[in-house]
């Protein structure tokens, strides 16, 4: 079954494999589907290999990330952040990583036990599930399927089970509340993030991320779709914001109305599970971002101006991809923590009316007209083939 | 209206209103605990009144005379005035009317009264105490209250 | 006519006996008396159906130190050190209230000097205290960098006042017949400096908060209080100018120098959480433009009438005096037997009358405009118990 799946199915539409794109000699997916040929061995080693990568990844992550955003919110406001442990602080996610390891984990009394311990366990494997498709430079993808796209919309489904079970087994009325809200909230984000995703689905003709990187040689789909592609990646930022529960959606947790959310009873090391899922999702979901909006790896290339391209394409071939994705990615993550340390929280209703009334009609609009030009043909930009 | 005026004005309402027969720094009537909330309803509705606001609910222990002194203070947006009404009760039978229909803020001020002294509010929809816990024995701001906890005062 | 004393106990099991929905449970929950939105050891129990507030019954007491009963033992000197722990955000406005009560009704009479510097500090603190309020208000409604923004400003008119009164939180000034301390030489250009900085902040926090949509939102039409509600359930302050009625005691009663200086009364129009929220951040500036016009014009004279004993007596009586702190009227009622000692003294406290609003403000509606609502309130729940 695994071989079927990383055999691109023929359901492509009209892929721009573009020769131009130099591949590495041998792309790790293409390893992968080597090392599955040589047997089950093979395929577990390669399983067990790709899942402690990005086992390791969503734990620095998580370090880096939680280090970030202390500074960031320090910044916006008028204090400096962490600056005691290393220099400038740099150390303190660590001494906190350590802190957490060392606390006792409290398990409520009356509370459903097997649950409560899964909750973050589940909450964390989404999170990892969805590292996996995540294309961090040519070749460097765990798994490269060519459902891509489905398997995000299905994978970034689990996470709200997470989510649930902590809120439900807590047996805590304020966890119960923040939990429903999850449930609600992420479910109904959902269809938008993935309304707004389908756009680009159309435009490249592929599922498969990979390809969805490869059709941007031309220019990245944000400027080549016409303005739809802008209103969806409006509608992706705020349904991915909602999706990671941050402010100004960040409604299960709400400290000040429901003193925590569905992680009210977590201490210890399972607290910690749902904090690396939670900055490590934002990792993710602005990497999506990238992929599909901004090009991936890919340099900022505009159109025939053939020395500003090449001033672009200056740095070495093994750095480049590392440098646009990471640069591109931190960009957003901090328009991301621009939101959290500037804007207020809605209120459940409203939440859901913004969801409902104006997000997913502005999404079925937007996925219409994206249709309508795919099937006229009307590109601005002429494409290459 | 003047301090003199208005507590003139107010004495002529009913029979059961008379001056207050103490040095007060405004306005100030008495009235029997029976005809209270009669007495503070006309007050709030005639125009020429208009205690729209009822202020403060305070009880004074006067414990030599035998007596609760129950003091409403009211406020008229309208004309800018204040009127004091008290109302005394026995220290043994506290009751007087509660003026939760007329003044619903009464409901919480009566409340802290009925804590702290004790005087019962015939009617009250919700007679709790407000700030001790609810098996709390005695009435602390009685002047004989005693507690075990009751420090000496220092002479 | 009969008198029923109940308990929260038989209440509640009362409350949960008239569930009426058929399909939904409702339930009961416990805000506080450790809530982060309760500000201090308030305590709501809540009857919820799903997130809708159905009964919110407040139980107050937790922070209770029967400042009333202490009084009563203690001389008017010193009966004044314990106001600034009522409401520590308004405390030379309590301080101020204890001695405005005791100048009357013993006839003490304070110079100019003295009444206009007590006004300049009520000014200045009922600024730090709206800067607290609104930095709390963002962070209740999920927004945390104004609460950073609102210490931080407040950081700067606290190192003024500290200078001159020697505390940051529970200050401690006025005194029955003058103050504490004369003004510290520097403060008349602090405060101008201050002024200076401050003005354009208030243009900062109105991009950060007042101006955002989301503010907007949570706070429109949500815990909507009519003006004739808001009179008969006792408020005051800005929540009744919120509310519409141009109640100000700085202008209906004026005491201090208020009359003196030119200022206006913010007054809202529905009532909702936006009104009040408005009023306050108007009061900001106005008490700016006060403390603007009086601090040039501060007359001499001596910072205390006369070398006063702890032995005020005070006619026997009844005296009641108020004024306007940050959150309301402050009363103060003094009963006295002709001793140096108050026979009763009692606070009327602005947030004991102000919560009472609460629940007619947001029965039916969800738990997170509860918390915008009291949030809008700026309750300091030690006044409330005091």
């Amino acid at each position: 079954m695994a071989d079927a799946l990383l055999n691109p199915l023929s359901l492509t539409l009209s892929v721009q494999t573009s020769e131009a794109f130099a591949a590495p000699a041998m792309s790790l997916a293409d390893r992968a589907s080597r090392a599955l040929e040589s047997g089950v061995w093979g395929a577990v080693m390669y399983i067990v290999i790709g899942l402690v990568a990005v086992l390791t990844a969503v734990s620095v992550l998580g370090l880096v990330m939680s280090y970030i955003e202390r500074k960031v919110a320090g910044h916006f406001q008028c204090r400096l952040g962490p600056m005691r442990v290393g220099p400038h602080g740099v150390l303190q996610s660590l001494a906190d990583g350590i802190k957490l390891l060392f606390k006792e984990g409290i398990e409520p009394g009356d509370g459903d036990k097997v649950i409560f311990i899964g909750a973050p366990i589940f909450s964390i494997t989404a999170t990892i599930l969805l590292l996996a498709i995540v294309p961090l430079a040519p070749g460097i993808q765990v798994v490269d399927m060519n459902v891509g796209v489905v398997y995000i919309a299905a994978v970034s489904g689990l996470g709200v089970m997470g989510i649930l079970m902590g809120g439900w087994s807590s047996n805590n009325k304020w966890s119960l509340l923040g939990a429903m809200r999850a449930g609600a909230q992420m479910i109904s984000y959902e269809v938008s993030l993935t309304i707004a995703l389908l756009v680009v689905v159309l435009f490249s003709g592929t599922l498969k991320v990979s390809e969805i990187i490869e059709s941007q040689q031309q220019g990245w789909w944000i400027w080549r779709g016409h303005g739809v592609a802008i209103v969806a990646f409006c509608l992706y930022v705020i349904a991915s914001t909602a999706e990671l529960n941050r402010t100004p959606f960040d409604l299960p947790e709400g400290e000040s109305e429901l003193t925590g959310g569905y992680h009210t009873e977590y201490s210890g090391l399972r607290f910690s599970f749902f904090f690396l899922a939670e900055f490590a999702n934002l990792f993710v979901f602005s990497a999506l971002a990238v992929t599909f909006f901004f090009g991936g790896w890919l340099p900022f290339h505009v159109g025939n101006y053939e020395g500003f391209n090449a001033v672009m394409d200056l740095l070495p071939p093994v750095i480049s991809p590392m440098f646009w994705f990471g640069s591109k990615c931190a960009l957003l993550i901090f328009v991301l923590m621009w939101f959290r340390w500037t804007f207020p929280r809605l209120r459940m209703d409203q939440l859901m009316r913004l969801e409902w009334k104006v997000l997913l009609p502005i999404g079925f609009v937007n996925l219409i007209v994206a249709a309508t030009i795919v099937l006229t043909g009307l590109y601005f930009f002429p494409s290459a083939t | 209206m003047e301090r003199e005026a208005l507590q003139a004005a107010v004495c002529e309402l009913d029979s059961a209103v008379s001056p207050l027969d103490a040095n007060a720094d405004r306005a100030a009537v008495v009235v029997e605990a029976s005809a209270l909330p009669a007495i503070v309803r006309r007050l709030r509705d005639e125009p020429r009144f208009a205690f729209a606001q009822l202020l403060d609910h305070v009880a004074v222990d006067w414990i030599d005379r035998g007596q609760f002194e129950l003091i409403y203070q009211l406020y008229s947006f309208k004309h800018k005035h204040f009127l004091s009404v008290s109302v005394f009760v026995p220290r043994e039978d506290p009751r007087v009317p509660t003026l939760c229909r007329v003044h619903p803020v009464a409901e919480w001020q009566e409340r802290e009264v009925y804590d702290l002294f004790g005087v019962l509010y015939d009617d009250h929809p919700d007679l709790r105490r407000l700030f001790l816990e609810d098996d709390w024995v005695g009435f602390p701001l009685r002047k004989d209250y005693q507690d075990d906890f009751m420090l000496d005062r220092p002479r | 006519m009969t008198v029923e004393v109940s308990s929260l106990k038989e209440l509640v099991e009362q409350a949960s006996g008239d569930d009426r929905s058929p399909d939904t449970q409702e339930y009961f929950v416990n805000m506080g008396p450790q809530h982060p939105s309760t500000h201090g050891v308030l305590r709501l129990v809540l009857k919820l159906d799903g997130e809708r507030v159905l009964r919110c019954i407040p139980v107050l007491g937790y922070i209770h130190r029967s400042i009333e009963k202490i009084s009563e033992h203690m001389n008017y000197m010193n009966c004044v050190h314990l106001t600034d722990r009522m409401d520590y955000l308004s405390s030379i406005m309590n301080n101020w209230a204890v001695s405005k009560a005791v100048e009357e009704a013993a006839g003490i009479e304070v110079n100019s000097r003295i009444q206009t510097i007590r006004t300049i500090f009520a000014e200045l603190e009922r600024i730090q205290s709206h800067q607290l309020w609104w930095g709390v208000l963002g962070m209740d409604l999920g927004a945390f960098t104004p609460f950073l923004y609102g210490i931080r400003d407040r950081e700067v008119l606290n190192d003024v006042m500290e200078e001159t009164v020697g505390a940051r939180l529970t200050m401690n000034y006025v005194l029955p017949g003058g103050l504490m301390a004369d003004i510290h030489p520097n403060f008349v250009h602090r405060v101008k400096e201050f002024i200076k900085y401050f003005r354009p902040k208030l243009d900062e926090y109105d991009d950060l908060l007042t101006n955002n949509v989301i503010i907007q939102e949570r706070l429109r039409n949500v815990g909507i209080l009519s003006a004739q509600t808001a009179v008969q359930y006792g408020a005051t302050g800005p929540v009744l100018r919120g509310s519409g009625v141009a109640f100000d005691l700085r202008k209906d009663h004026p005491y201090g120098v208020y009359d003196q200086a030119d200022f206006e009364v913010p007054v809202g129009t529905i009532g909702d959480s936006w009104d009040r929220y408005w009023v306050r951040v108007e009061e900001m500036r106005q008490s700016l433009n006060i403390v603007e016009q009086l601090l040039d014009n501060i007359p001499p004279g001596d910072f205390l009438v006369k070398k006063l004993n702890s032995k005020i007596k005070i006619p026997e009586g009844r005296y009641y005096s108020q004024l306007e702190t940050a959150r309301g009227v402050l009363g103060v009622f003094i009963a006295s037997d002709k001793k140096d000692e108050p026979y009763r003294l009692h606070y009327r406290s602005p947030n004991f009358n102000n919560l009472w609003c609460l629940e007619p403000m947001i029965k039916g509606d969800y738990i997170a405009s509860l918390i915008g609502a009291m949030s809008s309130l700026d309750l300091v729940i030690p006044d409330i118990d005091r």
